[in-house]
């Protein structure tokens, strides 16, 4: 049978579109440098604070986040977890990791919410965005780094792209399904005093849709972190680069650590998100 | 007196192939055929109707004739398929979208079934939400939203979340929403139909209050031919979609259409629609394990009677004391009032006629307790109320 002698050539496609939109080059120069600059003002600024004030900024913003449920278990925890990060001599990868986790999930949010808000009002859009979700979701992580480094050099910037394609779909979801839950009779009553399709989305489905969409941003975050040791192959400096090179040293004690403050870091960022939900 | 709305002909087919279905619509082609053949529902079959500046206009009907469809074809939230939606003689169903929701902030607002208040916002932002769409600003919506909230009787609530209130007084929160819009038209979608008989009952008593000072075009959707005879103005009675009878409650009562009408008014007839629900009033009510005597001396003082209805802390009905009796407790320095509780108080459930009760009620000193199918006291009959009701004075019908 002629479909198994000859194969498809898709993966020759896929080659020739990447090598085609390499030739946009001056549009990829532009990316990289703008995401650049916002890892680096990231970078700049925890690089710049000391590292007494860090702990000040993260406790405090945990006190505002906590102050109405009263449980402090999570203060004394990120006191000692950001100390043995520090001791352990990785304070600036433990800074490097949160760059880029920040970058991209600053730029999951911009595209992302407007972009489920789309999809909630939209049915075409939401028809061709749910299989181009799944897509994002389901394709190995390590995937997107190939045409990433083409496109983006090596780094942080395809690092923080991996990440966005990666980490966004919950984001765009979850939006789009907090808008979508909005109850029938509060949409009917919102149009029927003559609103606006803004002020019924700003007034009315966004406000109600704001804890559901919590949890889509707190997953992103989540996700985003999650690539950081992926990130890391192509050269995306944090705590995934002493992961990857304790793999390479077979280095159990070294990889250990590193992985162990990933794992502080999730929680601190896992339970201050969730924090705001409420 | 001037004509507000004028609906005519008005239609509306939910699906596909909508031409055809409307073509056999127009052939007089039943319901069944037509889903039969197009798959498409008729929801509203050729409606036509007008309704008076200053009146309320009672849509009535069970549920799938039709009548919710036809209130939301009013502010166009679902757009008629065929036919004229006239309000100043402006054909609405060819309004666009900006002039569309022009006409909804300037000339009409709706009161919902199942309120629909934004959990969101305090009760004083929803009262003045279709003033916040108007564009006025804080200091003005507030105050009118202050004022609507004074009609409805919910002074001293601003700052409360919907949730923190009861049914009956989300409802008046949103008929203040309705109110305070300054519209001319109020579209009340079964309005009072999720609240407790009594508090239906009030409400429609303050609907009607307002409606004397106020003298708004209100079109009343219901499913309840009592309280589309104690609104309604004109009353229009609607089956699978289309209309079957409009008039006032009069003819609707003596003049009935056809056979469907005469079934609907057949218990109207034959009691008077009375039920204890519509007769009870509100007792002195004392919980007998949260007070004593003393509270419960207080309570009667404050009522004006000589005995008082007690309950337990699930709000269940246990009985009655007297006066005297909880007198010569206080006397004797003693805390519980079960030692003086009467048991054997006449019980009846709020839907059963009053010509069921009548010669009970006329034998028994006794006020009847009035209990739902979980014993929580709604309320007590007493003597006079049935009398006066049955002469016609003071009570609901």
């Amino acid at each position: 049978m002629d479909i198994l002698i000859a194969k498809l050539p898709v993966a020759d496609w896929i080659n020739d579109f990447v090598k085609w939109l390499s030739g946009f080059t001056g549009f990829f120069n532009g990316v990289t440098n703008f995401i650049g600059a916002i890892a680096n003002m990231f970078q700049w600024v925890f690089d710049l604070i000391p590292i007494w004030l860090f702990f000040v900024l993260i406790l405090g913003l945990t006190f505002y986040v906590k102050r109405n449920d009263k449980k402090w278990g999570l203060l004394i925890f990120e006191l000692l977890g950001l100390l043995f990060i520090w001791n352990m001599g990785y304070w600036r990868d433990m800074t490097q990791t949160l760059t880029l986790v920040l970058t991209s999930c600053l730029i999951v949010y911009v595209i992302g919410i407007p972009l489920g808000i789309w999809m909630a009002k939209t049915q075409w859009v939401n028809m061709v965005m749910q299989p181009v979700l799944d897509f994002m979701q389901t394709m190995p992580a390590f995937v997107y780094l190939i045409p990433a480094v083409a496109f983006f050099g090596i780094g942080t910037v395809p690092g923080v792209i991996a990440s966005v394609i990666f980490a966004m779909p919950p984001t765009v979801r979850m939006t789009n399904l907090g808008i979508r839950q909005v109850p029938v009779d509060l949409i009917e009553a919102a149009d029927s005093y003559g609103s606006t399709s803004w002020q019924k989305l700003f007034k009315v489905q966004l406000p109600l849709a704001q804890s559901t969409m919590m949890a889509g941003i707190n997953q992103s975050l989540m996700l985003a972190l999650s690539m950081v040791v992926i990130a890391s192959m192509i050269g995306t400096l944090g705590l995934g680069t002493q992961v990857y090179f304790a793999v390479g040293r077979n280095d159990a004690g070294a990889g250990f650590t590193a992985g162990l403050s990933i794992v502080i870091l999730a929680i601190i960022l896992d339970r201050i998100t969730q924090s705001l939900k409420k | 007196m001037t004509i507000e709305v004028e609906v005519k002909n008005v239609t509306k087919i939910f699906g596909k192939q909508l031409a055809k279905a409307k073509k056999l619509v127009r052939e007089n082609k039943s319901k069944e055929d037509i889903l039969a053949q197009t798959g498409a529902t008729v929801g509203v079959d050729r409606a036509s109707f007008t309704i008076k500046q200053g009146e309320i206009f009672v849509i009535m009907g069970l549920s799938g004739s039709g009548k919710s469809t036809l209130i939301r074809m009013i502010n166009q939230l679902i757009p008629a398929t065929d036919g004229q939606i006239l309000i100043d003689g402006q054909d609405l169903t060819k309004l666009n979208k900006q002039e569309m929701i022009a006409l909804r902030r300037k000339k009409m607002s709706m009161v919902f079934q199942n309120f629909a208040l934004f959990p969101n916002y305090t009760i004083i932002q929803n009262v003045a939400f279709g003033l916040e769409i108007k564009g006025k600003d804080k200091a003005q919506r507030e105050a009118r939203a202050h004022e609507a909230l004074e009609l409805v009787g919910l002074k001293g609530y601003d700052d409360q979340y919907p949730n923190q209130l009861s049914g009956g007084m989300q409802q008046r929160v949103g008929l203040a929403r309705a109110l305070a819009s300054d519209t001319d038209i109020l579209l009340m979608d079964e309005a009072f139909s999720a609240l407790d008989p009594l508090n239906r009952k009030e409400m429609q008593d303050e609907l009607l209050r307002i409606q004397s000072e106020l003298h708004k075009t209100i079109i009343f959707i219901s499913h309840d031919l009592n309280e589309a005879l104690k609104l309604g103005d004109h009353i229009m009675i609607m089956r699978d979609g289309q209309v079957i009878q409009t008039g006032t409650p009069e003819e609707i009562l003596t003049q009935p259409a056809d056979d469907y009408v005469e079934r609907f008014i057949e218990d109207v007839d034959r009691s008077r629609v009375l039920t204890a629900a519509n007769v009870m009033i509100k007792p002195a009510m004392v919980n007998i394990e949260k007070s004593g005597p003393r509270t419960a001396l207080r309570e009667m003082r404050e009522n004006n009677t000589s005995s008082i209805y007690v309950i337990d802390n699930q709000q269940r009905f246990i009985g009655m004391a007297d006066a005297r009796d909880v007198i010569e407790l206080v006397r004797k320095q003693q805390k519980d009032l079960g030692q003086v509780l009467q048991k054997d108080v006449p019980t009846t459930n709020p839907d059963t006629p009053i010509k069921e009760l009548m010669s009970e009620i006329s034998t028994t000193p006794i006020p009847f307790a009035v209990l739902d199918e979980r014993e929580h006291l709604l309320g007590i009959i007493v003597r006079g109320a049935v009398l006066g009701a049955l002469a016609g004075d003071g009570v609901t019908e």
